[in-house]
């Protein structure tokens, strides 16, 4: 157990990688209740978002949709990634970082001065992730018909509230599945019946190389305050149009466009070791850093992200325990489904 | 608490040795070691052949965690390594003090194997840490 901003977290529960392992072939849980749930309600909420985040909430058309977005400092940094749920133009829930909550509140009700809305911490909920290709049949057999009803068909990326559970297929993994907020109260039963279905727990290191494997940031690690969203593999996330639509860090993140700006890359090593953290990176053009690192236990090897001048070609080279090791530089996804995309 | 068997030797640095009876040495990581690295990924050996002195960093043993060098315990010549690692890294969690075996020294002096610690003395060292 280690202490996780305040959390006392599971590294594993046993094998960190027979956890990691299951997630891919069948079906784990990970307890993330130390997620910060934030409810955004009011005549301006959807003005609000649209001000607060880079990416654009009046994209979300279908009740339920959610959206993954950075949310910027005025100096075009990263105050943290969150996603959120559309509801109505008037309410949106938000899910945050832990490590970062105080700081989000404090920005969250910063920016929301002269819009007209409440925003409110929902610390009254756990959250259950349950993943694998397993995941969802296996919650099913908790759920009410009421609730399998509300999840039927629904597809990647939606959140339903059905009777005491809100229920959202999103995930930090690359496997389809659930990410479940239940009431305190229920939790601990709730994740006893998920225990009896078959579901393995899994700890914070499986939840590590799983993310990594499917290419997904974590914050503090990959992006800060200090990196732009371009030099992380956000570009994406970012809505340019309406041109008109000025958004906190709109203007910085215009310069860096116009200036360039490192990208976040995906390294393979297929020989022996292991890319880690803050291992020194050469490419063509100049140096960067390696943002996380791991062994894959999908692809039984090593990957890692890596933040590098723009001008990196297909292959980089990575200081390990006091030498210069030969990596390929991909696109910084590694597993989806189970398989590789390498 | 984890088994720190009585009949072998430890060092500080967590590897254990156990006299084979014939002048040589087999040695391995701790379950002490192995919990704290979790998972093991690779496990570099050294050469068979390769001689080796007393806190020399001769093979690696890399976790999930981290990399995390194994020194020898005693000075001598590399007999044999436990080419089964390769292939299953594992079994130096799953049964470090038995298949996880490391490598096999013959020693220069098998007297230096008497300055390592007892049983007891490990288990204070590891309370220390």
């Amino acid at each position: 157990m280690v202490d996780f901003h305040g959390w006392e977290m599971p590294i594993n529960y046993g094998s960190q990688i027979e956890e990691h392992h299951a997630v891919r072939r069948t079906a784990g849980m990970f307890d993330v209740s130390h997620m910060t749930i934030v409810d955004v309600v009011g005549e301006q909420a959807q003005d609000y978002l649209r001000h607060l985040l880079a990416n654009d909430v009046a994209k979300l058309k279908e009740r339920g949709k959610a959206l993954y977005s950075g949310m910027l400092n005025e100096e075009g940094g990263v105050v943290d990634d969150l996603i959120v749920y559309h509801f109505e133009t008037t309410n949106y829930r938000l899910v945050v970082n832990s490590a970062t909550r105080q700081k989000d509140m404090d920005w969250l009700n910063g920016q929301a001065e002269g819009f007209d809305v409440t925003i409110t911490e929902r610390p009254e909920f756990a959250m259950i992730a349950v993943q694998g290709p397993q995941a969802k049949e296996k919650a099913a057999s908790l759920f009410s018909s009421a609730q399998n009803e509300a999840v039927v068909g629904m597809k990647p990326f939606f959140g339903v509230q059905a009777e005491d559970l809100f229920i959202a297929t999103t995930g930090y993994t690359g496997e389809a599945g659930y990410e479940i907020m239940v009431p305190n109260e229920q939790a601990a039963d709730f994740w006893q019946k998920l225990l009896d279905a078959g579901v393995v727990p899994c700890g914070l290191g499986a939840r590590d190389t799983l993310r990594l494997e499917a290419g997904m940031n974590l914050y503090g690690q990959d992006m800060d305050e200090t990196i732009s969203p371009l030099a992380a593999n956000m570009g994406w996330t970012i809505t340019w149009e309406p041109a008109e639509r000025n958004f906190v860090g709109r203007k910085a993140l215009e310069a860096q466009k116009a200036a360039g700006t490192d990208k976040l890359v995906g390294l393979v090593l297929t020989e022996k070791g292991v890319l880690r953290h803050g291992q020194a990176v050469k490419v063509e053009g100049g140096e960067g850093v390696i943002t996380s690192g791991t062994f894959s236990p999908t692809l039984g090897h090593s990957i890692a992200m890596a933040r590098v001048p723009a001008s990196v070609g297909e292959t980089a080279q990575v200081e390990m325990r006091k030498k210069w090791v030969t990596v390929n530089v991909v696109k910084p996804s590694f597993v989806r489904n189970g398989k590789s995309v390498l | 608490m984890s088994n720190i068997p009585s009949d072998l030797r430890y060092a500080t640095t967590h590897e254990w040795v156990r006299p084979e009876g014939d002048g040589t040495f087999t040695v391995g990581i701790s379950e002490h070691a192995q919990e704290l690295l979790g998972d093991m990924v690779f496990v570099e050996l050294p050469d068979v052949g390769a001689t080796v002195s007393a806190g020399d960093d001769i093979a690696v043993a890399e976790s999930v965690k981290a990399a995390s060098d194994v020194y020898a315990p005693i000075g001598g010549e590399i007999v044999s390594v436990n080419e089964e690692l390769e292939d299953s890294p594992e079994l130096v969690n799953s049964d470090p003090f038995g298949d996880g075996w490391l490598f096999r020294i013959k020693a220069d002096d098998a007297q230096e194997v008497e300055g390592l610690l007892d049983a007891e003395g490990y288990e204070n060292s590891i309370e220390e840490e």
